[in-house]
């Protein structure tokens, strides 16, 4: 994959600006909705004194700069993230580094230390900038569980989304806690530390989440380049299409299990067995010892890994559901079916579980009372158009609703108030988005899937195979 | 005097360091490392499935990916009974040596060669000058050519030109400590591109068997990638013929590029023989107390019985190499006894029952109680550091010991051991840095020594991972093809009684331990012991310093070791040579705490 960088070929952002007809009277009123959120982000902060910059003062800034700037901050992680960042063969980091942004800050690679880094930092933080974050915030012990500079993870992220034009949340632990927010015994709902993501902490702007444990390297860089490349026709900045959980399109519009070349397989009911049998020395479908790909949204099988070598299913295992939000919880034991997966206990199938999840999903989103302008967009439109056309098949391929009982205690996730629907075609078009007018949440009706009755009133035996038998 | 220097952030690491250092006169008198984040995962994977923990445990890192979870699939298998077939022991050895060689790489080119290299001064270079210095240093790699040379020179005046410097800003550019002539420094900074096209490309060996990277899958029994000649489905022939060719291309990156980089940058800084006599000796700078531990060479996994003297080998495919310990700089291998290991917590945030001082593994235990101040922490102006606390604690890693000793684990550890044990490859490189540096071999406990036995230390492993391939890829070709031994699979096949395991491994950054106990299909206790935390401890219960603090600042390390000299550091607002110390022991901080006891229930208690 390679992406041609036809936003920016003069020196200045000024310049490309021109060549592009926006005129300077448009470009001002892009920087007054710029100086409108920065104005909203010292609001926020309670810091009323703070003067917002003006339109003309970013302007200024904006035209003189050669290339947009980076900052690019990692919290409470394990630098994952980074490490596919490193890896990507569609846009190369060497490509971000030298050619497309300034990355004025990122510490697993930048040259200086201490307070030369963290004077990096500060002047890269007053100028507009793209911000990426991965890795969670913890919050408790006064953000003492994480520092940088002295200062808490959640300050450090606070003053540096303050003039970013766009947050990249990359990760699982940025988008929503990750790993140390899963459950431990007397810890509570996010982990020891009480980690949550970005868009816990940033809600006066729109968060882009890039979802995955780690995201695929190409779809990090890609993010970037997409923001470095497709601009609105007054010049502004334009964002990808998002999901209902404020993920690109272009990279989460599918479930894994649509997507799957091995999905005819499980539509014909020849199913891996254990592990290293004949099925799956055939390749067979992964579904019965553990697969998460009918509740996992995302690219994998399209742009596969490390420069499209493989992928978790083709190499043999089970997806682990790594892009949806709680899966070392919500997926786990990971090697039992789906419909065994704790918090699924009544579910009937693999379609009805996936569905629900992305039903809980958005219920959570709508229920929190900040939404960022975008996730509006994203819930409004998910609802109005039911995306069922995202699943092609009936019911036919369904497997054996082994039904089980609803564990004591256990919520029935369909019966949120405020279910919603999965991540349909979004399109975030009214204005910069960061700039548009919030607007009342509202409750999507639930979909007709969800409302009506399940396809557990008419189940159908699905293993009219054996594939161990038949394999060999 | 007190705490005069404060470095926060300590970059290009992974993960959080703050240093803490009295300095006077040019040198560091005394240091403190602190470790700035923690998040629990131990605690997290307590009460859940055995044969899932290792994805939790694989994201303790994501640039020692893959290590984690091999050690803890090999602890879960050893308390379980459980045998892994022999072709995926091969599978993981593969994974583990391209992980190491890749890991190296990745640390020497772009994490390190910053702290050398003046990036700018590549700007003044003639490209035909930096082909010459090239050839003089025998580096043969395909990429020294004028029109590579040329073009990365121009990039570097166009960055420096723009006055956008990038990843570059606020490097300590001009630094007197800065050694290479302008030709120099641009051959590495086109080496330290194309390393990042050859990481991005051996990968792919890990990817093969895992599905993706960072964070492969893998599978307690065995692997899940199934192996078949005959199907399009398992890994075949196309596979192993790509395997190969990247296996080909690392042989060729480390040998060609990597190795002599490494030596001729080392002997521009260290060394009797280096260009400027008056400059620092970096091969007598940053001595720890010359105490080491290695279980093996790099890759090598080891299991048993926490209550016995002696570790298991049946796990381990490098069994030419016996595990180790150097103790009070004798330069002769002793027997090693997982008994010893200790873990305490004097200038940690926790607290163990009963006021014990110091615990096993086996028996761990990490209760939070975190006294530090309320963040934000002071800059070096105002006084009250972490160091000053009245507790004595000031860092989230634990003090792991042997024998009450502080052992500097990784390359240098696993070299040295090497070499006493007449590892042919390993003599023979060490014995010819050796003589091309007018060193001796103890000096591999110093900062250049550190960043020497690396190279060697890549060289090595490579050349091990080509043989474990061809030995899998032979296997396979016979007609063995099972990668997994489902017979313990069901946990009605587990004992009843809680059972114990762990596993030594021997990963990029040196020994990991992973120690886990098992009742009712659930993990009852879960600990690690890393490298960073063995690396990067603070004072123990008698005040003996760890690693880091001792290289940067100790006194022990220059009383102990003749040629050692005290640590320089010429301007506090530019710490560039600290930098080269901590990264010659490959920080992760993130490895180095992760913890927390299955028993921690008083979780999160704050005193302060």
């Amino acid at each position: 994959m390679s992406y041609e960088v036809s936003g920016w070929q003069e020196p200045t952002l000024g310049e490309n600006l021109a060549r592009a007809g926006v005129k300077r009277r448009d470009f001002l009123k892009f920087c007054g909705g710029l100086a409108g959120v920065l104005a909203a982000g010292s609001q926020l902060n309670g810091g009323a004194a703070h003067a917002a910059p003006t339109a003309e003062q970013i302007a200024a800034v904006l035209e003189g700069q050669t290339k947009p700037i980076l900052v690019w901050l990692q919290l409470q992680e394990c630098t994952g993230c980074i490490e596919s960042t490193l890896r990507s063969g569609g846009t190369t980091v060497e490509d971000i580094v030298l050619d497309l942004l300034s990355v004025n800050y990122v510490e697993a690679i930048m040259a200086p230390s201490g307070d030369a880094a963290n004077q990096a930092l500060d002047e890269a933080n007053k100028e507009p900038h793209i911000l990426v974050v991965n890795g969670s915030v913890p919050k408790d012990l006064d953000g003492a569980y994480c520092t940088i500079g002295g200062e808490s993870a959640k300050r450090v992220l606070e003053k540096s989304a303050k003039n970013a034009v766009a947050v990249l949340a990359v990760g699982a632990c940025a988008v929503w806690g990750g790993v140390q927010a899963s459950r431990a015994p007397g810890a509570g709902p996010n982990g020891p530390t009480n980690a949550v993501g970005v868009d816990q902490i940033i809600k006066n702007k729109p968060v882009i989440n890039i979802g995955g444990c780690p995201p695929i390297g190409e779809v990090i860089t890609a993010t970037c380049a997409y923001l470095l490349t497709h601009a609105k026709a007054d010049g502004s900045l334009k964002l990808p299409e998002l999901d209902a959980e404020g993920r690109p399109r272009f990279a989460y519009d599918q479930r894994i299990h649509d997507s799957c070349p091995r999905r005819a397989h499980y539509d014909a009911g020849q199913f891996v067995k254990t592990f290293d049998d004949a099925a799956a020395r055939n390749g067979w479908c992964l579904y019965e010892v553990g697969c998460k790909g009918p509740s996992t949204f995302s690219a994998c099988p399209v742009i596969q890994w490390n420069m499209h070598t493989s992928w978790p299913i083709g190499a043999g295992h089970p997806c682990i559901g790594c892009t949806e939000k709680n899966f070392f919880d919500e997926f786990t034991p990971f090697y039992s079916t789906l419909p065994d997966v704790h918090g699924f206990g009544i579910e009937a199938s693999a379609e009805r579980v996936g569905w629900t999840v992305a039903g809980i999903a958005v219920a959570g989103v709508a229920a929190h009372a900040t939404l960022t302008a975008v996730r509006h967009a994203a819930s409004r439109k998910a609802a109005a158009e039911a995306p069922l056309d995202a699943f092609g098949d009936s019911k036919v391929w369904l497997p054996d609703p082994t039904v089980k009982d609803a564990a004591a205690g256990e919520p029935e996730p369909a019966a949120e108030p405020e279910p919603a629907a999965g991540p349909g075609p979004v399109e975030p078009e009214a204005g910069p988005p960061a700039a548009e007018e919030p607007e009342p949440v509202e409750a999507p009706s639930p979909p007709p899937w969800l409302a009506s009755e399940p396809a557990d009133g008419e189940p159908e035996d699905t293993e009219t195979t054996d594939p161990s038998g038949k394999a060999e | 005097m007190s705490v005069n220097v404060v470095i926060d952030p300590l970059t290009r690491i992974e993960g959080h360091l703050r240093v803490e250092l009295e300095h006077a006169n040019g040198v560091i008198a005394k240091a403190w490392s602190e470790t700035t984040q923690f998040r629990g995962l131990e605690e997290i994977v307590k009460n859940r499935d055995p044969r899932d923990v290792w994805a939790f445990l694989q994201r303790i890192c994501g640039v020692c990916t893959s290590v984690h979870a091999i050690a803890s699939i090999s602890a879960v298998e050893n308390a379980l009974g459980i045998v892994p077939p022999e072709q995926a022991r091969r599978i993981r050895d593969i994974v583990l040596g391209a992980q190491e060689v890749q890991d190296h790489v990745i640390h020497f080119y772009h994490l390190h060669a910053l702290d050398w290299v003046d990036v700018v001064s590549a700007a003044s270079a003639d490209p035909a000058e930096a082909l010459e210095f090239a050839r003089s240093i025998g580096s043969t790699w395909k990429g020294n050519t004028l029109e590579r040379f040329t073009a990365v020179r121009d990039k570097v005046v166009e960055i420096a030109e723009s006055g956008q410097l990038s990843i570059f800003t606020g490097g300590y550019w001009g630094h007197e400590a800065y050694k290479l002539p302008p030709a120099a420094n641009l051959m590495a900074v086109s080496h330290y591109l194309d390393a990042l096209e050859f990481q991005r490309s051996v990968i792919r060996i890990v990817t093969t068997f895992g599905g993706k990277n960072p964070h492969p899958n893998f599978l307690v029994g065995g692997m899940a990638c199934s192996i078949d000649p005959n199907r399009s489905e398992s890994i075949n022939q196309v596979q192993l013929d790509q395997v190969q060719k990247w296996i080909d291309e690392t042989l060729e990156f480390v040998n060609t590029c990597y190795v002599p980089d490494g030596l001729a940058i080392l002997s521009v800084y260290g060394g009797p023989n280096r260009p400027d006599p008056a400059s620092p000796d970096w091969f007598t700078i940053g001595a720890t107390a010359p105490n080491f531990l290695a279980l093996g060479r790099s890759g090598a996994i080891y299991s048993g019985d926490p209550a016995k003297a002696n570790v298991d080998r049946d796990n381990d495919l490098h069994r030419d190499l016996v595990p180790g310990v150097v103790l009070d700089g004798e330069l002769k291998l002793k027997a090693f006894d997982p008994r010893l290991l200790t873990e305490s917590i004097t200038s940690a945030w926790y607290t163990y029952a009963d006021g014990k001082k110091q615990l096993h593994p086996s028996e761990g235990e990490t209760s939070v109680k975190y006294t530090g101040p309320k963040p934000p922490y002071p800059p070096a102006a105002e006084g009250d550091f972490l160091a000053d606390s009245k507790d004595g604690k000031y860092t989230w890693c634990k003090e792991p010991r042997y024998d009450g000793r502080a052992m500097q684990v990784g390359p240098a550890a696993r070299v040295l051991s090497a070499y006493l044990q007449g590892d042919k490859d390993t003599v023979d490189l060490v014995n010819t840095a050796v003589e091309v540096l007018g060193i001796e071999p103890g000096q591999l406990n110093s900062t250049a020594g550190r960043t020497l036995a690396r190279a060697v230390e890549a060289a090595t492993a490579a050349k091990r991972l080509n043989e474990t391939f061809a030995q899998f890829a032979e296997a396979l070709k016979g007609g063995d093809i099972d990668v997994f031994d489902g017979s313990k699979w069901d946990p009605s096949t587990w004992p009843k009684d809680e059972v114990h395991g762990y596993s030594f491994v021997e990963v990029a950054r040196g020994n990991l331990s992973h120690w886990v106990s098992i009742k009712g299909g659930k993990v009852t206790r879960y600990q690690a012991v890393v490298p960073t935390t063995w690396l990067a401890s603070g004072r123990d219960p008698n005040g003996v310093a760890g690693p880091y603090e001792e290289a940067l600042g100790g006194d022990s390390a220059l009383a102990a070791i003749p040629w050692a000299t005290p640590h320089p550091l010429i301007d506090p607002e530019q710490p560039v040579e600290v930098m080269r110390t901590i990264h010659s022991f490959d920080p992760c901080m993130s490895c180095a705490v992760h913890l927390l006891d299955p028993d921690g229930n008083e979780l999160g208690v704050v005193t302060s």
